[in-house]
């Protein structure tokens, strides 16, 4: 029996972006039903692990035209500047909003709320939660919901596709684990918050469940994923396991040393450095302080001197905290002492820590506009799943946990007035849509059998192809070795074999899913980068050098899925008030 | 060392094939710079693609990976191989809990009583601050008071450490009278009233013994059994106010 359930509102994801977009709806209008449909329970939702904080203009002396520049500059002058201009304009709001609802954010001593510097801003306007704010940022959101009764959750479902009716989207088909049905989730509006895709590469700071589910989803069902050739690796993860030491390590004053003990930032046009001592240390856009992809190709370039060390887990160089001393490490940054005195047996008080860069963030993703909207009809997406565009070529640390807020709040108003001026979709003719979906999962994963592939290695297969074609620096070749390398993958997806033929919480299913996912983005992101001729931000081309090139280049790029492989079209950058300029930073 | 083994004992159940729960061994690469999560997912991908559990951050923040390993709660993310080998390793699901497969247990009763102590922050009617003021102002002294009991990652560790949730399924457990203890200690709440019809009834603080092992195996310093303690205290006193003749109720 095909079961079809109905709400007004549906969102899948019950991350940062998903609650917010939750209680956006509730707020707005409290007789809607909302669902929240997530493959884990909200509070494991990956943006639990973000550490460092939140942006937003809160300080006097600052403003938004310089959060608004620090983040297009940042961006390379890819990021759409009316999104980033709304934005920035939203954030102080959102933020004092979370504060409203029980964040713990640090304090000043006189009781108002603390900041921190982050790289790339031209002053402090980072809000945080110690080391931790990520966690009591989504810990406080799910708290709040649970206060709002129309909204309803499914946890552990795991959305396998839209229901799209007459070019509408009118909801997803997804299973809940515990049984292994397969049901319909209807609703009048639907909005995608299912997070990233790290788990593209093999080396992340990302959780397990970063597998691009809902850009696969959307893109499956004709809608563009955009700039997909963005992706950011962040300069700081632990060699290993690439569990990330947070930029506010940096904020807070720690340095970034070679095997020669040498503050090795300073050969790179990122400025001269100050002694650690030095009252004014560390120096905002400066050296440490400077942007991710930056920091991230200077790494590079220091192991291709042979001036890095090297390790059981590859090559590395040393954040050193030591200075800041104990206190300040307990009080600002415990997390750091934690994580790495756990998993690399350091105690960063004492000694500096092994780091390497580590994919971290995925700038492109669905395209929408500046309210969340996607080109198909009554669908939406927010999170780091979306593309507005605010991060361009190159996020600025610290502006992604804001972006789920301010875009939550928006999209979930939208969808509102969408659900509101539409018809209630008919459930009737959607049943068969449910019924092909059990189908096919039953038939290509639960009752096959006779397979040859193994999941692992076409995982493993996959992540050696992006991390050597789609890595920090790119060329024509690699990139297409990895887009034939995808193909080729894809292919092989056919005859995949799965140990786990029953229906109660079938995780190796879960996981098949999530690789065919997977493939399908990791295709789009190779060609994308192939097909950018140029080097901007997190894009570096070494066949097609910096600086980049805005006569061909300003533009977004659009992959669309065709049988063949994806399709790039292309898609005018807009630009208000700031015009391309050369980005500096150590001034 | 790359030969070198461990093993991992595990108990199995399925509910659409087994009666009861049964142990299977399997034998397992050893590393050094292993968490006992490493080993299992190099079961379910190399091995055995039926093992079923939960995970995700891998980096003990989470709170998907708890399991009994030899005997005590632990979060597999974040417990190393080499704290066991070369003894074998016994891994369960997390004690009390009903399990829906190996080692997946139902998290239904837990979610609820979570809700129960409505973790959320309340204000009277006419005492919101508008958005338009800016934030409530809470020293860094009054954010300490709290701050312990905001650092419950929802593991669960505590609830399989505490014999008398094993013994008493309406108990309201540790963590979620320490979440309710986090909110009615925050300076900007103003709910604590509306939140002692929970925390002060027999299900909640009346029925620890205090035993204290929650806080033993705490993974984030929560330190439950302090929580229970104090509003232990906390509605004792509000008793004896109760009965004083110039208490107004
Ligand atoms: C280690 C780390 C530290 C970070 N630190 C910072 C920081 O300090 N500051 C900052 O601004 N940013 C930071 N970031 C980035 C930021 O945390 C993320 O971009 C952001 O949290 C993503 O939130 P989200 O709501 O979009 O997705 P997520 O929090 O990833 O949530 C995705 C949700 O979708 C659900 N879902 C996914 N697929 C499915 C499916 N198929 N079916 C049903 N449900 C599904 C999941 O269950 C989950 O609930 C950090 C990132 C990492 C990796
Ligand atoms: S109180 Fe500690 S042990 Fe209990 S659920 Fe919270 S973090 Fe886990
Ligand atoms: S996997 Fe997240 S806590 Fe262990």
């Amino acid at each position: 029996m095909t079961e079809i359930i109905e709400h007004d509102v549906l969102i899948v994801g019950g991350g940062g972006a998903g609650l917010r977009a939750a209680i956006a709806i509730a707020e707005a209008d409290p007789s809607l039903s909302i669902a929240v449909v997530s493959k884990v329970y909200p509070m494991r939702s990956h943006t639990v692990s973000a550490e460092g904080g939140a942006a937003a203009v809160i300080r006097p002396e600052d403003s938004l035209e310089d959060h608004i520049y620090d983040t297009i500059s940042g961006a390379d002058w890819l990021a759409d500047q009316d999104a980033v201009e709304a934005f920035v304009n939203e954030a102080p709001r959102e933020m004092t909003q979370l504060e409203h609802w029980g964040c713990p954010w640090s304090r000043n001593p006189d009781g108002t709320v603390a900041v921190r510097p982050f790289g790339g801003m031209k002053i402090e306007r980072t809000w945080f939660a110690a080391d931790k704010t990520g966690f009591h940022m989504l810990h406080a959101l799910f708290q709040t919901s649970l206060k709002y009764e129309p909204v309803k959750r499914y946890d552990e479902w795991f959305a396998t596709q839209l229901l799209v009716e007459d070019g509408r989207c009118v909801g997803v088909t997804a299973i809940e684990l515990r049984t292994g049905q397969v049901r319909g989730i209807v609703a009048g509006a639907v909005i995608i918050c299912t997070g990233g895709a790290g788990r593209l590469w093999p080396f992340t700071t990302n959780a397990a469940i970063k597998t691009g589910d809902g850009m696969a989803m959307a893109y499956r069902a004709g809608i563009a994923l955009k700039d997909m050739e963005f992706v950011q690796y962040h300069p700081t993860g632990l060699p290993g396991t690439g569990i990330l030491i947070t930029e506010a390590s940096r904020g807070e004053g720690g340095v970034l040393i070679n095997k020669d003990g040498h503050r090795y930032l300073q050969d790179y046009d990122l400025g001269k450095p100050l002694d650690v001592s030095d009252p004014e240390h560390p120096q905002k856009r400066t050296m440490e302080l400077g942007p991710r992809d930056k920091l991230s190709q200077c790494f590079i370039k220091e192991q291709q001197a042979g001036r890095t060390f090297e390790g059981e887990y590859g090559h590395y160089v040393h954040l050193d905290v030591t200075h800041l001393g104990e206190k300040k490490i307990n009080k600002k940054i415990p997390f750091v002492r934690e994580l790495a005195r756990n998993y690399v047996g350091i105690d960063p008080v004492y000694d500096p820590i092994p780091v390497r860069p580590v994919l971290h963030y995925v700038m492109g993703g669905i395209h929408t506009d500046i309210n969340g909207a996607t080109s198909m009809p009554g669908l939406f997406a927010v999170g780091e799943c979306a593309c507005v565009n605010i991060n361009g070529a190159n996020r600025l640390g610290s502006n992604s946990l804001t972006e789920l807020l301010v875009f939550g709040a928006r999209a979930g108003q939208e969808a509102v007035n969408f659900a509101a001026a539409q018809s209630k979709p008919q459930t009737g003719p959607l049943e068969a849509q449910v019924r092909d979906e059990q189908q096919r999962i039953a038939g290509q994963f639960i009752n096959k059998t006779g397979g040859t592939e193994r999941l692992v290695t076409l995982r493993t297969e996959m992540n050696e192809a992006m991390e050597s074609g789609v890595g920090i620096y790119r060329d024509a070749a690699g990139t297409q070795a990895a887009c034939d390398k995808m193909a080729e993958l894809q292919d092989r997806f056919q005859h995949v074999s799965l140990d786990d033929h029953s229906l109660s919480f079938n995780t190796e299913l879960t996981a098949a899913l999530e690789l065919e996912n997977m493939l399908d983005i990791a295709r789009a992101s190779s060609l994308a980068a192939n097909v950018r001729q140029e080097s901007r931000g997190a894009h570096q081309r070494t066949d097609f050098p910096p600086p980049r090139d805005d006569d061909n280049w300003l533009k977004h790029s659009l992959a669309f899925r065709t049988d063949d492989g994806p399709r790039i079209e292309h898609l005018d950058v807009t630009i208000t008030r700031w015009p391309p300029a050369k980005r500096t930073y150590g001034s | 060392m790359p030969d070198e083994k461990i093993t991992l004992e595990i108990l199995r159940y399925h509910p659409e094939t087994d009666e009861e729960p049964s142990f299977q061994t399997f034998e397992v690469p050893y590393h050094e710079d292993w968490v006992v999560l490493d080993a299992i997912n190099w079961i379910k991908e190399h091995v055995d693609g039926t093992l079923t559990y939960r995970w995700s951050c891998r980096m003990g923040v989470c709170g998907s990976c708890g399991m009994m390993v030899n005997g005590t709660p632990r979060l597999t993310c974040a417990v190393f191989l080499n704290e066991f080998h070369p003894e074998p390793i016994k891994i369960e699901p997390l004690a009390y809990f009903p399990v829906e497969r190996d080692l997946v247990t139902v998290m239904d009763s837990f979610m609820e009583k979570l809700q129960s102590v409505k973790p959320w922050l309340i204000r009277n009617e006419d005492e919101e601050k508008p958005l338009e003021e800016g934030e409530y102002l809470q020293s860094p002294a009054e954010l300490a008071s709290y701050k312990q009991f905001s650092m419950c990652i929802n593991c669960m560790l505590c609830y399989a450490a505490c014999p008398v949730t094993g013994l008493e399924s309406e108990f309201v457990g540790p963590a979620a009278i320490a979440l309710g203890m986090r909110y009615n200690r925050d300076s900007r709440d103003q709910g604590r009233e509306q939140r002692q019809e929970v925390i002060a009834s027999h299900d909640a603080i009346w029925n620890c013994t205090f035993v204290g092992e929650c806080s033993v195996v705490c993974p984030k310093d929560v330190d439950p059994a302090g929580a229970i303690q104090q509003a232990k205290v906390e509605s004792t006193i509000d008793w004896y106010t109760s009965l004083l003749p110039w208490t107004k109720k």
